[in-house]
């Protein structure tokens, strides 16, 4: 039984991680940047949500929308100040280090106003835990919520893709940004729109791993951040059924990582995964080969 | 005396800096005129000022960010600990011992640099960044579950706890685990950390104005014009990526046997350490040599000296990261420094001529 328990423990972290890595790969996608902050914005939701729980005493579902909220407009504040300027930038490494910076003073703004202490967070989710044979297997409330949120949230963002206008464009953006604009797409829109999704789905990853990981740092948001790109990497970046299925992967290694190995090592485990990857299919599970245009 | 061409002048000009800031700050100690809190700084200084002028190899010279400096500093640290603790008692000349040290560390960390970079230079930009964050936190990770010891039956490995290295009586703990090396010889001084960074500018400058120098320069200036010309891109990125790795170590070299006690905790080898590194590159300039060993200096000094400013230290880090970088490569803050270069330029000529 506990094989399957840690099965089910890694399918809810996992999933955690693929909601992130989906914010990851689009913004990867299109903007053709690696969004080092991305981890912390869900750090800023995580802590967002525990201040409309507690301090104002709200009900979780308006917390969480809330938390939803206040990322949007700070992925598109963030975008806009930060990134956007450096869009035709003659380095990439300009953009890069921007991020780093940017990710940088979240982490550092958070420190000063919310202290290096650990705050103990209340879950969100309110749903019964499931018991399975005989009540050997528990299914925790979180983890169900976790999973069925991830897999809403999969099914709406690939239809949002394929189906309507603004997924067009996107489509579009991330193929040629020159080409797209040519053809009368707002690439700037196009962009911020895309770093507002993102960023809402890392206000909800966030208030689900703190719902299933009841402690709260200014750092807490880092690492997951890390994992949930080596996710996106493995998964295929730029895929969206990548980024789910590399997220669910990732998060079942690093549990039985724990488990069976030593869990001090989980975190080697799953960037030794990253570089085995890159060694044997660096264009990742789902991901396309594309030729160099010279 | 002969006339020097510009580059030798260059180069010259960075050592005699080096130098004069040695001379002041020995003259400092000797007056007894800085708090021993700084004197205390004199040898980490060192470390990182090697530091930077490496990371700056990787990243201005080579075109590629490094996040996990501090992972190959940690690992010439580590080694060169282990091998200066048990040779103690077989080697007790301090300066033959340490060179041996230095040797280590630094061959460790570059084939620690070339296992790395084989699988990640083939690929594009970003990929170097995460990979080497993740190497640096693997590094971290494994140092912190190790245990050796050694008794008169040899070494004995765990990655338990020490109770399970079965030492006989008498054996020694030598890295144990969260709590790392305890008791490795001090024996890093101030003038040696500066003979190292001497040596280090010799090999980095050289390297910069070498035929693969300049190889490598192509490479980050366009990496498919440099391929066609025949250049084998892993090649020279390989070989600036695990210099660059080498002489992390020998700053990790330094740094160790500085410390009574040699941990691998997020503060001195983790994430925190290769953004301060990164931001002693960017703040001195990207590719500016000379730019990064000044700013490692001021960067490491300033919040000794404003004590008040330590709690903010991080935040400063961060805004001068973003502000650099908009300010030095933002399309528009280019046309814009361009243009008023070009209107200064303009409006001096004109008083020129209306001087004549």
């Amino acid at each position: 039984m506990s094989f399957v328990s840690y099965l089910i423990n890694g399918i809810s972290l996992g999933s955690v991680y693929a909601i992130i890595a989906l914010g990851y790969t689009m913004v990867y996608g299109i903007a053709k940047m690696l969004n080092f902050a991305h981890g912390d914005v869900i750090m800023i939701g995580a802590y967002v949500v525990l201040l409309a729980v507690t301090g104002a005493g709200m009900p979780p579902v308006v917390a969480v929308l809330i938390a939803v909220v206040f990322c949007t407009i700070l992925g598109v504040a963030i975008e806009r100040i930060a990134y956007r300027p450096l869009r035709n930038a003659s380095s990439s490494l300009a953009v890069l280090i921007t991020a780093i910076g940017v990710s940088y003073l979240l982490q550092n703004v958070a420190l000063l106003i919310f202290g290096a202490n650990t705050k103990s967070f209340t879950s969100v989710v309110s749903v019964p835990a499931i018991k399975l044979a005989d009540g050997q297997l528990t299914i925790s409330g979180e983890t169900i919520v976790t999973i069925i949120s991830c897999i809403v949230i999969m099914v709406g963002l690939t239809l949002f893709i394929r189906k309507t206008k603004a997924g067009q464009a996107m489509r579009a953006v991330s193929e040629d940004k020159g080409a797209a604009q040519l053809m009368g797409i707002n690439v700037n829109a196009t962009i911020a729109l895309t770093f507002a999704i993102g960023s809402a789905l890392a206000a909800v990853a966030g208030a689900l791993l703190c719902s299933a990981y009841p402690t709260l740092t200014p750092y807490t948001g880092a690492m997951p951040g890390i994992k949930a790109f080596v996710a996106a990497v493995f998964g295929g970046i730029g895929s969206i059924p990548g980024a789910m299925i590399g997220g669910i992967l990732l998060g079942v290694i690093e549990i039985f990582g724990k488990a069976y190995i030593s869990s001090q090592i989980a975190d080697a485990i799953v960037f030794g995964v990253l570089i085995v990857v890159l060694i044997v299919k660096p264009t990742g599970i789902f991901g396309k080969n594309i030729q160099e245009k010279v | 005396m002969k006339k020097m061409n510009k580059i030798t002048r260059n180069n010259l000009i960075t050592y005699l800096m080096v130098i004069g800031i040695y001379i002041v700050a020995q003259v400092l100690v000797m007056t007894g005129s800085i708090s021993s809190l700084l004197k205390g700084l004199l040898v980490p200084l060192c470390a990182y000022v090697i530091l930077a002028v490496s990371l700056n190899l990787t990243v201005g010279i080579l075109g590629e960010l490094s996040l996990g400096h501090a992972g190959f500093m940690c690992v010439g640290a580590f080694t060169s600990a282990f091998f200066s603790k048990c040779m103690v008692e077989v080697i007790p000349t301090a300066g033959v011992r340490y060179f041996l040290a230095l040797l280590i560390g630094a061959v460790c960390a570059g084939i620690c640099g070339i296992l790395i970079g084989i699988p990640v230079l083939r690929l594009k930009g970003d990929y170097l960044a995460i990979v080497t964050l993740a190497f640096g936190e693997i590094i971290k990770n494994v140092v912190n579950i190790l245990f050796i010891g050694k008794d008169s039956a040899g070494f004995h490995f765990s990655t338990k706890d020490s109770l399970s290295l079965g030492l006989e009586e008498g054996g020694k703990i030598i890295i144990n685990g969260p709590q790392g090396i305890t008791g490795t010889p001090k024996d890093s001084t101030f003038t040696v950390g500066v003979i190292l960074i001497l040596i280090t500018l010799f090999i980095v400058q050289n390297l910069i104005y070498s035929r693969s120098g300049r190889a490598i320069m192509a490479i980050r200036d366009n990496r498919i014009a440099a391929e066609s010309i025949g250049i084998n891109i892993t090649k020279y990125k390989l070989m600036a990526f695990s210099i660059s790795a080498a002489l992390a170590g020998v700053a990790g070299v330094i740094y160790a046997h500085n410390l009574a006690t040699l941990t691998a905790q997020p503060k001195n080898f983790g994430y925190n350490m290769s953004i301060m590194i990164l931001v002693f590159v960017v703040l001195g300039g990207i590719g500016n040599i000379r730019g990064s060993i000044l700013a490692a200096i001021v960067l490491t000094l300033l919040p000794e000296l404003l004590r008040g400013l330590n709690d903010y230290r991080m935040l400063i880090y961060a805004v001068v990261l973003i502000i650099m970088m908009l300010f030095n490569w933002s399309p528009k803050a280019v046309e814009w420094r361009e243009k008023y270069t070009a209107k200064l330029r303009s409006s001096r000529k004109k008083n020129t001529k209306e001087a004549a």
